[in-house]
């Protein structure tokens, strides 16, 4: 794509704009909850989440088939929240109950929905390019509607609003479950807000980055910020700020060079990383 | 004045009956050393007093205006991830969470109350380092601090002298006791320690699922209980 058309093109204006908000809120989100996702040792279920989030979001073309129903299939994004917050609740009680081996159990549900989702997409649109763009994102980046849009926006103000009010109470819950607990709080509802929060990203960010990849878009930055800072705070600011940095490169050179956003994004983050861990390195001589 | 008292109290750990028909007063003059075999539930039963658990028979009952906020607890050592980023004002004001509501920010009188909690235990200085940088004497007295932020009525420790090596050990008990004597603070520890028995404890709970000795630690020290503890530990 020329740099050009971008900007003179008021249409592809328009698509590139609407996939560079959501990309940003989703990055924006991802970079906040990653730390204590990454934190907690919860990286997997994030992971496990995305695989979740590729099953059901091949469930709004299956119900689309039943008779009268056509109109579901323009939404997939609402269908599949409910569905993969439930996983999160799921995935969570499984790996808090470690006599079911909370690792195996989270490659299981995965493996199990990423073939469900398989299978329902060729069932209702055919082995078509949507499983490909599903997976790594290619064309779905610009099938962003405008209605998809407004519901990223309202859901991540959501993710970013709950998130800072409750910042200090999640701090205490990463930090020490028991004390948390034993001073009235209470460690299960929150690490069960986090998993819904986390649920809704990944639901968000599929489309942008691809099921397989989204999970990078919560875990990079986290790592890359814990090589710089020392201090929970300033972790989760720099986390916010490479997470969205990272994604306006990726998504430029993804335009610029007509490569998928997915992976772009996943590269330019996997650089930051490695610069970072060589900072670290040279200042700790 | 007593804040806790349990009464003929029962807890299951794991589906097991972990500590069985326990009565315990704990007033906040008390220094009070919960001592005994791995696995005889001591930490159960501490879990049990802070209501973390519920019993499985008899009660656990708080004077007036007590509740599960009330008080400062040090859980067992766990180790803090190495790249855990916290700093130590970070943890310590993280103990004024309770009095804080869902403020996005801590107003300025809870962080007062943890600037002096950490200057009266000498960790004003290390304020903004971080937690996992230091030594195990100074990571203790940031947890110590927490606890203080959250409680300055009574402190309930999960053995506190792992992984100390006996310099700081010695620091830390000194500190705890001048707490207990000059600002009045009530402490329940979970400790086999020689020392903590035979110096500092007002009272003693010897436990081995039941109650085998509970009262007076002058009394305690000379049963054969209290020398065959001590002298197992040589």
């Amino acid at each position: 794509m020329e740099l050009s058309m971008i900007f003179s093109d008021p249409f592809v204006r328009g698509i590139v704009l609407r996939a560079a908000t959501v990309g940003v809120l989703v990055a924006l989100c991802g970079g906040l909850l990653g730390v204590t996702l990454v934190l907690k040792r919860y990286s997997m279920i994030g992971d496990g989440l995305s695989h979740v989030g590729f099953g059901a979001m091949a469930l709004a073309p299956l119900l689309a088939l039943l008779p009268g129903a056509a109109f579901l299939a323009d939404y997939a994004l609402e269908i599949s929240i409910p569905v993969v917050g439930a996983a999160a609740f799921f995935l969570l009680r499984l790996s808090e109950n470690s006599k079911l081996g909370g690792d195996s159990a989270i490659a299981l549900i995965s493996t199990a929905s990423m073939a469900v989702g398989a299978i329902l997409y060729q069932v209702t649109t055919g082995m078509s390019s949507d499983i490909c763009s599903n997976l790594f994102s290619s064309a779905s980046v610009l099938n962003i509607t405008n209605k998809d849009l407004l519901l990223s926006v309202i859901l991540c103000s959501a993710v970013l609003l709950l998130f800072i009010l409750c910042y200090h109470r999640l701090f205490s819950v990463t930090f020490d479950e028991n004390f948390c607990k034993a001073t009235g709080g209470h460690p299960a509802v929150f690490k069960l807000l986090l998993a819904l929060l986390t649920s809704v990203t990944v639901v968000l960010g599929i489309r942008m980055m691809g099921a397989v990849l989204i999970s990078a878009v919560i875990i990079f930055p986290a790592l890359t910020a814990m090589r710089l800072f020392k201090s929970f705070r300033a972790v989760i600011l720099c986390a916010a700020c490479v997470s969205v940095v990272c994604f306006l490169v990726g998504f430029a050179i993804a335009c610029l060079c007509s490569v998928q956003t997915g992976p772009t994004v996943v590269l330019v983050n996997l650089a930051a990383f490695l610069l970072s861990t060589a900072f670290a390195r040279i200042k700790s001589r | 004045m007593n804040l806790i008292r349990c009464n003929q109290v029962c807890f299951s750990y794991d589906g097991a009956l972990a500590v069985q028909d326990v009565d315990l007063d704990v007033a906040q003059e008390d220094y009070l050393c919960i001592v005994g075999e791995n696995g005889t539930g001591k930490t159960t039963l501490m879990k049990g007093m802070l209501g973390l658990i519920k019993p499985v028979s008899g009660s656990v009952e708080y004077a007036a205006g007590i509740d599960r906020g009330s008080f400062g607890y040090i859980p067992q050592h766990t180790a803090v991830a190495r790249d855990f980023p916290a700093t130590v004002r970070e943890i310590v004001r993280s103990g004024t969470l309770h009095d804080c509501g869902f403020r996005p920010f801590y107003p300025s009188s809870l962080k007062q109350r943890a600037q002096e909690t950490m200057e009266l235990l000498g960790i004003a200085p290390l304020a903004d380092q971080s937690y996992t940088a230091l030594s195990g004497g100074q990571q203790q007295r940031v947890l110590l601090a927490r606890a203080l932020c959250a409680s300055k009525k009574l402190l309930l420790l999960d053995e506190p002298a792992n992984g100390l090596d006996p310099v700081a050990l010695y620091e830390f008990y000194e500190l705890l006791g001048r707490l207990h004597r000059e600002q009045g603070i009530g402490i329940v520890m979970i400790s086999h320690d020689e020392v903590c028995v035979n110096t500092y404890a007002t009272k003693i709970l010897h436990l081995d699922g039941t109650a085998l000795f509970c009262g007076d630690a002058e009394e305690y020290r000379k049963t054969a209980l209290c020398k065959q503890l001590l002298g197992g530990k040589r």
